[in-house]
Formats: C-alpha cells, sequence, structure tokens
C-alpha cells in the first residue's frame, strides 16, 4: 500500500507508481492517469515567467524544480480530445449552448465591471474572464446529483450552473432581489436547487465543505460525486491537505479542480509554491489519484474532469485535477498591480493565442456547427442579457432594514417553537 | 426517575437520536473504537456501526467543515471536538462557515449541526486545554452555544440541539462528567434560550452557566446557613439564544445581581449579563453589579494556583457579602 511513505527521495517515485496503479481506473482509462496524460500541461501558466512570453512548452512534468524562463501554455490540439467518450456524441445545439454560455458569463461581467468602475459596485470583484471554459465544462458534465462549490471567483461557475443573470446581477449591486437577498456581495452566491454551494471569501475555505457534499453523497448513497474548486494559491492551505488525506482515507467520491491560472493576487505560482512538475503531484503523498489538463479548449476540459467524475461517481474516489488556465483581469478589479507582476505582452498572449472562447468558437466554425453570423446573433443576446441584467439590478430595491435580522438563524426565520424561545439577537 | 451521570445522559441522547434520525451521525477524533476519550460515546460505534459512528484524522478544520458541507446536504452531523480549545485550528469553519453561509446566501441554506466537547479550565492540564469560548462563539450571529450544568439538562439540550436546525456549539465540562442526577429515561427536550432558576431567593440573583452554577448553589447554601442571605440562581443553560426575561425578573425581585462565570471577565459572558442588567434593571437594582469570573489570565498550570484561577463558592460568598 501506498499508505505510508518513509523516505523521501526513493519513496517518491514508488508512491507515484502505486497511486497510478492503485487508480487504474477504468473510466478514466489512460487520460487521467499522471503517467499518460497527453499532452502533459503542468507547465502552463503554472511555471510562466516574465521572460520570453512565446515558447511554447510541452515538457512533461518532471522531478525538476520549474524552471523560470517558461512561458505560454502548450498549443492546444482540440481535435485530440474531441473523440473523447465525453464529447463524440455531443449535439450542435449542446456545443452552441457551451458557447452561449461562456459568451454570457464573459458578457456579464464585463457589464459589471462597467458599473464597478463608475463606482456604482462595491465590494470585490474577482473576474473569472478567461477562465469561462472551467465552470462551462464543469456544469456541462454534472448529473442531476452532482453537487459543485468554488471560492470567491464563483459568477461564471453560477451562471453555468444556471443562475439567472438579473440575481446574479442585483446581488452585485447589493439589492434585496439579488441572490442572496444582497448579504452575500459578489463573493458569496448559491443556489442549492442548482446544486451550486457557493461561493466562498475564504481561500480553501470551502474544501472542507466540498469534502462535507461529497461525504453526503456518500452517506445517502446517491449515484453522483463533488466537484470542488480551488485556486494555485489555495493549494497551500493546511485544510486542503487535510483534506486530501480525508477524502482517500474515507474514499469520498470528490474531485478537486485546481484551476490554476499562475497567480494569487500579485504571486506568482513559482513564488507561492514549491512545485515537482505540477501542483496536483502534491496529491501522490496521500493517495489521491491526479491529473493535469488544459483549461483553454473546452473539449480537452470535458475530456479529463468527465473521466474524473465519472470515476469519482462509480469508484467513489477523490481526485484532484489541476487545470491551466488564465484571467485577463487583476485578482480583484481593485488590483492596481494587475501589470506589475505579470507582463502585458503574457496577457495579450493569452487572449489572442488561448482565450477559450475564441478557441470554441474556432473550433465549431471548423466543425460547421455555426457560422460566424450565428455567433455574432448570440453574443448580441449575451451582451443585451447582461445589459438588461444592470439595469434591472440598478433599478431594484436595496434590501429592506428588516432584513438585516432574517437569515441568520432557520428556527427564528420560520418562527418555529425553538425559534420563539429567548434573545437571539442584542443590539436594540 | 434513574441516577445516572452527566456523561451518561449525554450518551443516552445521543443514543435516541442515532435511533430516531438516521441523518444523524457523531463523528470526531476516538470517538468511536476508543469509545470516546471522555467516554461520552461509549459503546455507540458497538451498536449503531461505523456508518453513522465515525473515527476522524486529527484534521478538527477538515471535519468541521466536512460537517457544515454534510450538514448543507440535509445530514445531522454531530460532531465531537476533543477539547473546545482545539477547535481553533478549525474556526475558520465554525464561524464563516457553519456561523455566515445561511445569512450569505440570503437563507437559500442552514447548517444543522452540533459541535460539541468539554470547555473548561480546572483540570490542571494548562492553557492550551482549557479555553472557554463561549463568549467568542456566542458573538457570532447565526451560531447557538449551550452550556448545560446538570445531567438532566444536559441530555434535554443535546436532543433538543441535534433537532435545531442551526449549528449549535454545545459545551460540556470534564468536572461534570461524573456528577450523577436524576434523568428521565426515553427522549424529551429542553428548549434552547429558557434558562431555569435552579433554587429561589429573594436577597441577592446569582447568575451563572455550566459548572459556574454549581458553584453557585453551594455558595447559596452557605450564604443561606451562615448569614441568613437567601441567594437565587439562576442558570442561563443557553448562552445564545439568551433568557433575558428570566434573568431581569430575578433581578426585579432580589434587586442584587452577581454574576458568576468561569468564562473570562473581559468581554465575558458576564460582561453581557453586566451590559444587560445596566440597560434594564437599573432602577431595580440596589447595589453595583458584582461579578466573579476566571481571573484573567492564562490557566495556570499549577494546582493550588489553578484553584484560585476560577471562582469557587467562597469567593461568591464573599463577593454577595460585599453587595450588601
Ligand atoms: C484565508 C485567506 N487568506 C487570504 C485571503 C486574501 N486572498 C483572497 S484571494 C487570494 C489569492 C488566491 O489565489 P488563488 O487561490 O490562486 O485563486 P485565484 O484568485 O487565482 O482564483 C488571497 C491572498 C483570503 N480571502 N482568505
Ligand atoms: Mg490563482
Amino acid at each position: 500500500m501506498a499508505r505510508t511513505l518513509s523516505l523521501p527521495s526513493k519513496s517518491k517515485k514508488t508512491a507515484a507508481k502505486k497511486v497510478v496503479r492503485l487508480a487504474a481506473p477504468k473510466v478514466v482509462a489512460k487520460k487521467a492517469s499522471p503517467k499518460s496524460l497527453k499532452p502533459l500541461k503542468t507547465k502552463g501558466p503554472a511555471q510562466t515567467g516574465k521572460k520570453s512570453p512565446t515558447k511554447p512548452i510541452t515538457a512533461k512534468a518532471t522531478a525538476k524544480a520549474p524552471t523560470k524562463a517558461v512561458a505560454a501554455p502548450p498549443k492546444v490540439t482540440s481535435s485530440d480530445f474531441s473523440s473523447s467518450p465525453f464529447n463524440s456524441s455531443l449535439k450542435p445545439a449542446e456545443k452552441i449552448g457551451f458557447l452561449r454560455e461562456m459568451l454570457r458569463i464573459r458578457r456579464f461581467e464585463q457589464q459589471a465591471l462597467k458599473y464597478y468602475n463608475q463606482g456604482i459596485m462595491g465590494g470585490f470583484l474577482h473576474l473569472y474572464n478567461g477562465q469561462e471554459s472551467v465552470a462551462v465544462g464543469t456544469a456541462s458534465l454534472m448529473n442531476g446529483h452532482d453537487e459543485i462549490i468554488t471560492a470567491y471567483r464563483d459568477h461564471g461557475h453560477a451562471l453555468a450552473v444556471g443562475m439567472g443573470m438579473n440575481e446574479c446581477m442585483a446581488e452585485l449591486f447589493g439589492k434585496g432581489t439579488g441572490c442572496s437577498k444582497g448579504k452575500g456581495g459578489s463573493m458569496h452566491f448559491f443556489a442549492p436547487d442548482k446544486h451550486y454551494w457557493g461561493g466562498h471569501g475564504i481561500v480553501a475555505g470551502q474544501t472542507p465543505l466540498g469534502l462535507g457534499l461529497a461525504f453526503a453523497i456518500k452517506y445517502k448513497q446517491i449515484n453522483g460525486c463533488a466537484v470542488a474548486f480551488l485556486g494555485d494559491g489555495a493549494v497551500n492551505q493546511g485544510v486542503f491537505s487535510e483534506c486530501l488525506n480525508m477524502a482517500a482515507l474515507w474514499d469520498l467520491p470528490i474531485v478537486y479542480v485546481i484551476e490554476n491560472n499562475g497567480y494569487s493576487m500579485g504571486t506568482s505560482l513559482e513564488r507561492s509554491s514549491a512545485v515537482n512538475g505540477s501542483l496536483a503531484k502534491r496529491a501522490e503523498g496521500f493517495c489521491v489519484e491526479w491529473a493535469t489538463c488544459g483549461g483553454f479548449d473546452l473539449y480537452e476540459l470535458r475530456a479529463n474532469l468527465g473521466a474524473a467524475m465519472e470515476r469519482a461517481r462509480k469508484e467513489s474516489k477523490p481526485m484532484v485535477l489541476e487545470v491551466s488556465t488564465y484571467r485577463y483581469y487583476g485578482h480583484s478589479v481593485a488590483d492596481a498591480n494587475t501589470k506589475k507582476y505579470r507582463s502585458p505582452e503574457e496577457i495579450d498572449l493569452y487572449k489572442s493565442e488561448h482565450d477559450p472562447i475564441t478557441l470554441w468558437q474556432n473550433q465549431l466554425l471548423s466543425e460547421k456547427v455555426i457560422t460566424q453570423a450565428g455567433i455574432e446573433k448570440i453574443d448580441d443576446e449575451a451582451k443585451a442579457e447582461a445589459a438588461a441584467a444592470a439595469e434591472f439590478g440598478i433599478a431594484s430595491p436595496w434590501p429592506s432594514e428588516e432584513s438585516i435580522f432574517e437569515d441568520i438563524y432557520h428556527e427564528v426565520d420560520h418562527k418555529t417553537e425553538a425559534g420563539q424561545t429567548g434573545s437571539f439577537f442584542f443590539s436594540e | 426517575m434513574p441516577l445516572i451521570t452527566y456523561r451518561q445522559a449525554l450518551n443516552d441522547a445521543f443514543a435516541e437520536e442515532l435511533t430516531r434520525d438516521e441523518n444523524v451521525f457523531l463523528m470526531g477524533e476516538e470517538v468511536a473504537q476508543y469509545n470516546g476519550a471522555y467516554k461520552v460515546t461509549e459503546g455507540l460505534w458497538k451498536r449503531f456501526g461505523s456508518k453513522r459512528v465515525i473515527d476522524t484524522p486529527i484534521s478538527e478544520a477538515a471535519f468541521l467543515g466536512l460537517g457544515v458541507g454534510a450538514a448543507m446536504m440535509g445530514l445531522r452531523p454531530v460532531v465531537e471536538l476533543m477539547f473546545w480549545s482545539f477547535a481553533y485550528v478549525g474556526f475558520d469553519q465554525i464561524m464563516n462557515n457553519a456561523g455566515c453561509i445561511r445569512y450569505m446566501s440570503g437563507g437559500l441554506i442552514n447548517v444543522p449541526m452540533v459541535i460539541r466537547g468539554p470547555a473548561n479550565g480546572g483540570t490542571n492540564v494548562g492553557a492550551t486545554h482549557s479555553h472557554t469560548p463561549e463568549n467568542f462563539l456566542a458573538n457570532t450571529p447565526g451560531l447557538k452555544v449551550v452550556c448545560p450544568a446538570t445531567p438532566y439538562d444536559a441530555k434535554g439540550l443535546m436532543i433538543a440541539s441535534i433537532r435545531d436546525n442551526d449549528t449549535v456549539c454545545f459545551m460540556e465540562n470534564t468536572l461534570l462528567y461524573g456528577d450523577l442526577g436524576e434523568v428521565p429515561d426515553g427522549s424529551y427536550t429542553i428548549p434552547l434560550g429558557v434558562a431555569d432558576v435552579k433554587r429561589e431567593g429573594l436577597d441577592v440573583s446569582l447568575i451563572a452557566h455550566g459548572r459556574a452554577v454549581l458553584t453557585c448553589l453551594a455558595a447559596a447554601e452557605i450564604l443561606a446557613t451562615e448569614h441568613g442571605i437567601e441567594a437565587e440562581v439562576v442558570d442561563l443553560r443557553s448562552i445564545r439564544p439568551l433568557d433575558e426575561e428570566t434573568i431581569l425578573n430575578s433581578v426585579a425581585k432580589t434587586h442584587r445581581a452577581v454574576l458568576v462565570d468561569e468564562n473570562k471577565p473581559f468581554c465575558g459572558v458576564s460582561a453581557q449579563i453586566a451590559a444587560l442588567l445596566a440597560e434594564h434593571a437599573f432602577d431595580d437594582l440596589d447595589a453595583p453589579v458584582l461579578r466573579v469570573t476566571a481571573l484573567d489570565a492564562p490557566a495556570i498550570y499549577s494546582m493550588p494556583l489553578e484553584k484560585l484561577q476560577l471562582p469557587d463558592a467562597q469567593a461568591v460568598v464573599a463577593k454577595v457579602l460585599s453587595s450588601f
């Protein structure tokens, strides 16, 4: 068993092999095995340095420390993944639907950004621009019994699972019509009816909650899995390591998706994490299966995440999937240093070469699933929907003053017997 | 009525609820095969099996968070902390997640979880194992805090807490686990937010929670027999919700209040009660509100000095006498 690791250098390899073998996932086949996943894209933005941002990297994960001068992610090779069992039977309407969802997220956020910059909208606004494929790909794989949870960069996941633009936009404006009645804000969107459990502002604080979702799925014998997202910075929180151990120990059906956008605020991955090939590889130490994949191309994301989720459901086993992705804007809109810790060229490179929406549009055009005019129509609709949502948000009333004391205690809200005894609130 | 220990009363409460509701499960370090570090869960693993009574690794943050996540999905976790002092490594999960998710989701989610374990000093184990965090847990709207003093209260409050649809922080006391008391068989609940007048009296109100209630009862006996003072002892039982009415009624009757608290004085539970009395009982009071609390220092190891740190009956008597 790979459960006990003792000698660091030697056992590392053994453990790695054992984990791969242990997993030998039928459904995942070769793709999700770290050794055979191709192309291994651990050197995406993760190890992006500031220099020579044009050199593509296709190196496999090695035991070497990451080198500094690595830049762009590997060329996306969509065709490699279109025939994956998770993609081969997609219908044109579904593929177009993915495009629509990604465009809706982007237009929604750009609309929000406009009002944020005007000072009409407050809070933090962590934009997901550039990462849309990850949320949309995930939502497209949910089977109705799967549960997902993420951190504060949560607008994309919220819209992807089907939350409405109006309620989300109104929440950003802090209005009573918001999805959390103006009580949560940008970082705290929830839709349990859509199997979406937030929206969490504390870095990695959601990772044990995800474990709880998986625990409940297993306890209730539901045919589903939990998918918990975290950032490349969040992996360094201790609680995440605790979670990996418990997930493996108890065979919980959870996929931890590390959305590796290369930065945690202004700190590049190489300045925050000791990495031996990839962040996901840390899972080995906990006997958790892991893999890495590119997140720019929906086919690739779906192929890898689909396999991971399927395995979690069928075998009730955890997995860590590290997805390379990139955010175009600052950490939040308030991030004044967004171009200081990375070069404008780097941002441009990702926008021009690895934009998930452009890539998907080109894919669909080449498949003749959609026309340019068709794309523009969808985009116009997304823009109009976002503009209308902003109007809705602005026109909506503020939450009532009384609502300050609502939604704190279930028993009080529901006026149950337990909500009637004693004082619950202590301000006059 | 059967005479059983505080520990057994809790154990009975778990057995009742595990039997009644299959969504209830117990989780924590050593709760299952080891039968509980303080044997509070003794026999339950054997009786209910590994699905319902679960040993965890020493990962408070992860298993508290797991409890919150599972509770969001409708399960009813009863999560044991070997000591409440250990909650601090998982505090984020309690304060931010259990405490705030309902609010931040606009009421879409609730977290029906019980977090329980002993929270007391006085056991000669030093500061790290002697914390009494009821004050700062009660400082978080969204959490409920319960501190039973007797076996009867422990069982009824525990059953009510497990059935409660909000997160309840349930604080036990290692010094009370062996205490005997009359406890009915079967299921019964004591509502949260209802204080209990454990002794009636006309001369002074002693207001306390947890083990300090027993200290007050002992002090009341001394006051009655040696000083002719009849003290009323108000057991808060739950800190949040708080039964303000019973407190105010008692003080309106006795015109004097001495607050006895094993919690620290600064922003402690007694400070909240003092504020309540200052605002709402000013005209009833014939003397200043006085407090006997834990001394304002980390719990000391040295045994005789540690005894000085917590309120005892003599200190309470002295404080009461000083108010006349
Ligand atoms: C416990 C905690 N520490 C620090 C922060 C402040 N903070 C918010 S996001 C963030 C960076 C996280 O980066 P990453 O995990 O890579 O996610 P990304 O922002 O890239 O999506 C920091 C330091 C926080 N919210 N919570
Ligand atoms: Mg990041």
